[in-house]
């Protein structure tokens, strides 16, 4: 399951805002629940997400197990310069998942 | 007079079916509405890319070409003498390796008619198994001793605890229900409740499964396909 849906508009002008909403398919299990022997499903969530716009840090954030699967996450950024905006997260099994996404910026 | 007429035409309970979409809440729509914030649009990924592995697009071309088939369905087979499920006609054409993948071809297959009204047709060697889809639906069942209509009918628009009762109609399916936190089929919703009522839920396959579904979709007419719709 390494599914994720990107959205962000490919071209820009300089000083645009432009949102970046992406949705990740990841069952955030929350560590708290047990299975039918009575046994603790161990915990299993994206724990850590960053995203870099040409290296320059955009967002950063820890997540917890109250969040529901699939998450779906959306912040915005300021178009400066034409170049790629790098998407990472690193959940409970260390599994690390990168996107990229080029963005075009006009005058 | 015209008072009188307006009561005429509020009061019938099933003159214009009402979409579950309209009974799910604002957040909720607000996810249906943006495919972007749609989870079941993951499913949709996953659903095109198995569109062209399983060789989908040999015979049909396109998915696009599918545009209109959710919406017939389910559909009297005349062979069979009994109504199929679109999932049922997806697997004598191929073996889906798992019901995930299943639920991806569905959603995307059903995504293609979203807009267009149900058109399931029930006319002529259909009409029975109409009919007994309905008697079903009317029929009292389980510990509780209720029938489908005794809610989804007579109290549809009520509240069941602190939730809606909406009518039950499967123009969404497959629904990404947020108590399950996953895309779901008709068939595991229809378990859901009649495990609900305390009655021993129908098999997969079974032919009552069969003709409850082809009344459901009978009933919605009127409705169009929102597939991929998101639910409470």
């Amino acid at each position: 399951m390494a599914r994720t849906l990107i959205n962000v508009k490919k071209t820009l002008t300089r000083g645009e805002a432009f949102e970046i909403r992406l949705l990740i398919a990841h069952p955030m299990e929350s560590g708290q629940r047990r299975d039918s022997n009575g046994q603790v499903i161990a915990r299993d969530i994206i724990n850590r997400f960053s995203c870099t716009y040409n290296d320059m840090l955009v967002l950063e954030a820890t997540l917890f197990p109250a969040i529901s699967a699939n998450p779906y996450l959306s912040f915005w950024a300021v178009a400066t310069e034409t170049g790629s905006i790098v998407m990472t997260w690193t959940d409970d099994h260390g599994t690390v998942q990168t996107e990229r996404v080029e963005v075009t910026v006009s005058a | 007079m015209i008072w009188l007429l307006l009561l005429l035409l509020v009061s019938p309970a099933q003159a214009q079916p009402r979409s579950g979409y309209l009974d799910a809440g604002p957040d909720s729509r607000a996810m249906q509405d943006d495919d972007t914030a749609n989870p079941a649009f993951l499913w949709v990924e996953q659903g095109k890319v198995l569109w062209g592995s399983l060789g989908c697009g040999g015979c049909h071309g396109d998915v696009a070409t599918m545009r209109g088939v959710a919406a017939r369905y389910p559909k009297y087979d005349a062979v069979l003498g009994r109504p199929v499920s679109l999932a049922r006609r997806i697997a004598t054409h191929r073996a889906v390796p798992d019901s995930e993948d299943m639920l991806a071809l569905l959603a995307v297959i059903g995504l293609q008619s979203r807009g267009l009204p149900l058109a399931i047709d029930i006319s002529g060697p259909a009409r029975p198994s109409y009919e007994a889809g309905k008697a079903l639906f009317h029929r009292r069942q389980g510990q509780l001793n209720l029938a489908c209509a005794n809610c989804h009918d007579d109290l549809a628009g009520r509240h069941l605890g602190g939730a809606v009762i909406p009518e039950g109609h499967p123009n969404g399916y497959p629904i990404y229900r947020l108590e399950w936190q996953a895309l779901g089929s008709l068939e595991r919703r229809l378990r859901q409740c009649v495990v609900g009522v305390r009655a021993v839920p129908w098999a997969d396959g079974s032919r009552e499964l069969a003709d409850l579904e082809f009344f459901l979709g009978a009933r919605a007419a009127g409705l169009v396909v929102e597939t991929p719709a998101v639910r409470p």
